[in-house]
C-alpha cells in the first residue's frame, strides 16, 4: 500500500526528516510515536501533499505510484485521507456542503455519478449517529466555533464518508476527553478492514488502548529508531522516550 | 508563500460571457448635449409639458455643477459632448403592442442572455421589463399583475398612462439637484421601469428589469421609480450586461423607492456590466444614484447588491428613514478584479424615532482591483433610540489589489446606538490545503471559500438570483490554477 524509502524533508533549510523508512501493507494499522519535534506531523503533512516542505531525498510509493508527484487533490481522490491535527475554519461554508463536494470530487475521479442531496443524506446518516453528530451541526460553517472535540469528530465523520484506502490521523487524540476519545476510536475502528491501511500519529499511548495497532514505530530526530508491537507503546508510556533515544544513539 | 500568491493571482483571470453585440438597426440622436437634444428626447417619448420642463431645469442645474472627485476611483475625464444620449432599435419606433410584434433579434438577444421574454418560457414567478439601450422593449406578465392592481411598465409607458403618479413621486427621493450624475440623468433619462403597488397588496410575483447596453458610443441613463403604497409589499430584481468594447461607456442611472406606512420594498441587483479586459481597457462606468425613502411609519427598504461588473462602480444605495420604526438594510458583495475599481457603500439617514438600519458589506479584491466601502450613518436629533449595525469585511486575493474602508458616523442623538465592525482577510493556505486534501481542485476550493465569504449577502437574494450570483462569482474567479 505505502512504501516510504529514505525520506529526507526540510523546512526553510532546517532538516526535519532524515532518512525515514516505513512500509505499510493493506489491512495494517501503524502507530508512529515520538517526542515533540521528532517530525511526526511533518510526515503526515508531506504524505498529504502540503507545500512549503522540501523533499530533498527519497521517495514514497503509494499503490504503485509516486505519491510525491501528485497534487494534494489527486492524492485525496485516490484514497489518501489526512485527519488534521488542527482542522481549519472556513467561515460561511456549510459543513455538509464541503463534505458533499468532497464525495463528488472523488466520485468524479472514479467516473461515478454525482450524489444528490437525498442520496448524500442517506449516505451519511448512520455515520453521523456513530460520531454523535447532529443534523444541525452539519449546517454550521466548517469548523467555525467548533469545540476541539467537535472538530476531531467531524474529521472522523469525513473519513467515514470518504472511505479512504490510506488514512493518516495526525494527533487525533489530542485535546479530547475520555468520552470523545471513545467516540473517535469507535469511528476509526469501524473503518478497519483488510483493504485499508491506517497510520496513527500520536504522542500518547492512551489512543492505542482503544485503537490497537499492528505495529508501533518510534520516530526520533527524523528517523524511525525502533519498531515493535503494541507492547512497545505500553513500554514507552511507562518509561518515556529517553531510553529509546539513548539506545538509538548507541547503535 | 510567494508561489501561493502567484497562483491566486493567476486564478482570477476572467471570461465575460455576455460580451456579444446584437446587430440591429438603431436610431441615434447625434452625440452631444444641449437643450434641443433634451427637447428631442422628450418629444420622441411624447412627454407632457411638466416633464420636459423638469428635464430642462435639471439640465440647467447640471451645467452649474462639477463632476465629483472624492471617490476612490481614477479615470480619464469624460467628454459629455461625445456621447449619444439616445439609441433605440428602429423596430421599436412604433412601439409594438405585444411580444409577437417585438423584433425577433431583440427576443433572441434576451434568450441568449438567459432572460427569455416569452411568458411561457419564463420562470413562473418573475415578471420582466427588458430595457435595451434607451428603451424598454417588452414587459411581461402585465395583465396578471394588473389583476392585483400592480402597475409594472416601462417608465415611458407610465408617463403616458399614469402621469399623475409620476408627477407626484418623480424626483422626491433623488431631486435633480442631488448630484452631478443624478442631474445629468434627470435631464436625459430615456427609459427604465415603473412600479406602483397599491394599498395592502402583496405583489404576487417577483418583478425584474434587465438592462442591456448594446449600441456603441452611447450612454444608458435609465430611471426607475418604485412606489409601495401603505401596507404593500414588493420584491424587485435588476440585472445588467453589456458588449465587450475597448471604449468606456457611461451608465448613469437613478433609482427612487418610496415606501409608505407599513410598506416593504426589497430591491436586489446583480450587476454584471462589462468590466473591461484584463489590462483595464474598456468597460462600463457605472455611476448610479439609488435611494429609498421609508416615508411612512413601520416601513422597510432592503437593498441587496452583487456588483461583479463595470470598470468603475460608484454607487451608494441609501435609505432615508423618515417614518418612525422604519427599517433600512443594505447587503452588498462587490468584486474588483483586474483593473476594476469599486467605490460603493450606503447611506443610512435616521430621521424618525426608533429607526433601525443594518449594513453588511463584503468586498472582494483581486488582480489590481481596488475596492472601497464608503458608508455614512447619520442620526438626526429627532431619531430617538435609533440603531445601526455595520459590518464591513474585505477579502484580498493576491497582493496587488487593495481594500479600503471609509465609514462616516454622525450622531446627534444621544440615545442612538451605532456599531461598526470591519475585517480584512486573505484566503489562507491552510484553508486551501484543507479543501484540496478533501479532493477539491484549487479553483473549486477558492470558489467555495469566496462564496462562503459572501453567504450572509447571498442568502438575502431571491432564490433564482442567489444561484445566478453564485455562478457569477465562479465565472468571475474562473481561470487558472497555477
Amino acid at each position: 500500500m505505502l512504501k516510504i524509502e529514505n525520506l529526507h524533508v526540510s523546512v526553510d533549510e532546517r532538516k526535519i526528516l532524515k532518512g525515514l523508512d516505513l512500509s505499510v501493507n493493506a489491512g495494517e494499522v501503524h502507530a508512529i510515536m515520538g517526542p515533540n519535534g521528532s517530525g511526526k506531523s511533518t510526515l503526515a503533512q508531506v504524505l498529504a501533499g502540503k507545500d512549503n516542505y522540501d523533499v530533498t531525498r527519497g521517495r514514497v510509493v503509494y499503490r504503485g505510484e509516486e505519491l510525491l508527484e501528485m497534487e494534494p487533490e489527486e492524492r485525496a481522490r485516490q484514497g489518501v485521507f489526512l485527519a488534521f491535527q488542527y482542522p481549519t475554519e472556513i467561515p460561511g461554508v456549510n459543513n455538509a456542503y464541503l463534505l458533499k463536494a468532497a464525495v463528488n470530487a472523488q466520485r468524479d475521479a472514479n467516473g461515478e455519478p454525482q450524489v444528490d442531496a437525498f442520496e448524500f443524506m442517506r449516505l451519511i446518516r448512520s455515520k453521523m449517529e456513530l460520531m454523535n453528530i447532529s443534523k444541525e451541526f452539519l449546517n454550521r460553517s466548517v469548523n467555525e466555533g467548533f469545540s476541539g472535540g467537535e472538530k476531531k469528530r467531524n474529521e472522523i465523520l469525513q473519513m467515514l464518508v470518504l472511505e479512504p484506502s490510506l488514512a493518516i490521523l495526525d494527533e487525533t487524540d489530542s485535546g479530547l476527553d475520555v468520552d470523545a476519545l471513545k467516540i473517535v476510536a469507535a469511528g476509526v475502528n469501524s473503518l478497519r478492514s483488510k483493504d485499508r491501511a491506517m497510520v496513527l500519529v500520536t504522542h500518547y499511548e492512551r489512543l492505542l488502548e482503544l485503537i490497537v495497532p499492528d505495529h508501533v514505530h518510534v520516530l526520533s530526530d527524523g528517523r524511525i529508531v525502533k519498531s515493535g508491537d503494541r507492547e512497545l507503546a505500553r513500554e514507552l508510556d511507562a518509561r518515556g522516550y529517553d531510553w529509546v533515544q539513548q539506545e538509538a544513539a548507541r547503535a | 508563500m510567494a508561489t501561493q500568491q502567484k497562483e491566486i493571482t493567476d486564478l482570477v483571470k476572467r471570461k465575460y460571457e455576455h460580451g456579444f453585440v446584437t446587430d440591429i438597426e438603431q436610431e441615434f440622436v447625434p452625440p452631444g448635449l444641449d437643450e434641443d437634444v433634451i427637447r428631442l428626447i422628450s418629444q420622441k417619448k411624447g412627454e407632457p409639458e411638466f416633464l420636459t420642463e423638469w428635464r430642462l431645469k435639471a439640465y440647467r442645474h447640471w451645467l452649474t455643477m462639477t463632476e465629483p472627485e472624492w471617490a476612490h476611483v481614477r479615470y480619464e475625464p469624460i467628454d459629455y459632448q461625445s456621447i449619444s444620449y439616445y439609441a433605440a432599435p428602429k423596430s421599436q419606433e412604433n412601439a409594438p403592442k405585444s411580444l409577437d410584434e417585438v423584433d425577433p433579434k431583440l427576443l433572441e438577444t434576451y434568450d441568449k442572455l438567459g432572460i427569455p421574454l416569452h411568458e411561457r418560457a419564463r420562470l413562473a414567478g418573475v415578471a420582466v421589463d427588458a430595457v435595451f439601450d434607451s428603451v424598454s422593449v417588452a414587459t411581461t406578465f402585465k395583465e396578471k399583475l394588473a389583476e392585483a392592481g400592480v402597475i409594472f411598465c416601462s417608465f415611458s409607458d407610465a408617463v403616458k398612462s399614469h402621469p399623475e403618479l409620476v408627477r407626484k413621486y418623480l424626483g422626491t427621493v433623488v431631486p435633480y439637484r442631488d448630484n452631478f450624475f443624478a442631474a445629468l440623468n434627470s435631464a436625459t433619462f430615456s427609459d427604465g421601469s415603473f412600479v406602483y403597488v397599491p394599498k395592502g397588496v402583496r405583489c404576487p410575483m417577483e418583478l425584474s428589469t434587465y438592462f442591456r447596453i448594446n449600441a456603441a458610443n452611447t450612454g444608458q441613463f435609465e430611471r426607475t421609480l418604485i412606489v409601495a403604497d401603505e401596507g404593500s409589499h414588493v420584491s424587485y430584481l435588476e440585472g445588467c450586461t453589456a458588449p465587450m468594447r475597448d471604449e468606456n461607456q457611461l451608465h448613469a442611472a437613478v433609482v427612487e423607492l418610496v415606501a409608505l406606512e407599513g410598506a416593504e420594498i426589497k430591491y436586489s441587483t446583480v450587476q454584471n456590466w462589462y468590466p473591461g479586459d484584463e489590462n483595464g481597457v474598456g468597460g462600463i462606468y457605472n455611476f448610479v444614484t439609488k435611494r429609498g425613502e421609508c416615508r411612512g411609519a413601520n416601513s422597510k427598504i432592503s437593498w441587496t447588491q452583487v456588483e461583479t461588473g463595470s470598470a468603475i462602480t460608484w454607487k451608494y444605495p441609501s435609505c432615508v428613514l423618515r417614518g418612525e420604526n422604519s427599517v433600512g438594510e443594505f447587503y452588498s458583495v462587490a468584486v474588483a478584479n483586474n483593473y476594476q475599481q469599486a467605490d460603493t457603500g450606503t447611506k443610512m439617514l435616521h430621521i424618525g424615532a426608533n429607526t433601525r438600519s443594518t449594513i453588511i458589506s463584503k468586498g472582494i479584491s483581486a488582480g489590481h482591483g481596488q475596492n472601497a466601502y464608503r458608508g455614512l450613518v447619520r442620526v438626526l436629533p429627532t431619531a430617538r433610540d435609533a440603531r445601526n449595525y455595520t459590518q464591513c469585511d474585505s477579502l484580498l486575493l493576491g497582493d496587488k489589489c487593495g481594500a479600503h474602508t471609509f465609514p462616516y458616523i454622525e450622531s446627534r442623538q444621544r440615545s442612538a446606538r451605532v456599531e461598526h465592525e470591519a475585517t480584512t482577510s486573505k484566503i489562507s493556505e491552510d484553508q486551501l490545503f484543507y479543501c484540496r486534501q478533501r479532493g477539491l481542485s484549487e479553483e473549486d476550493a477558492v470558489n467555495m471559500i469566496v462564496n462562503g465569504f459572501c453567504r450572509e449577502v447571498f442568502k438575502e437574494l431571491p432564490m433564482e438570483f442567489a444561484v445566478e450570483a453564485q455562478n457569477l462569482m465562479n465565472v468571475t474567479l474562473e481561470g487558472a490554477v497555477g
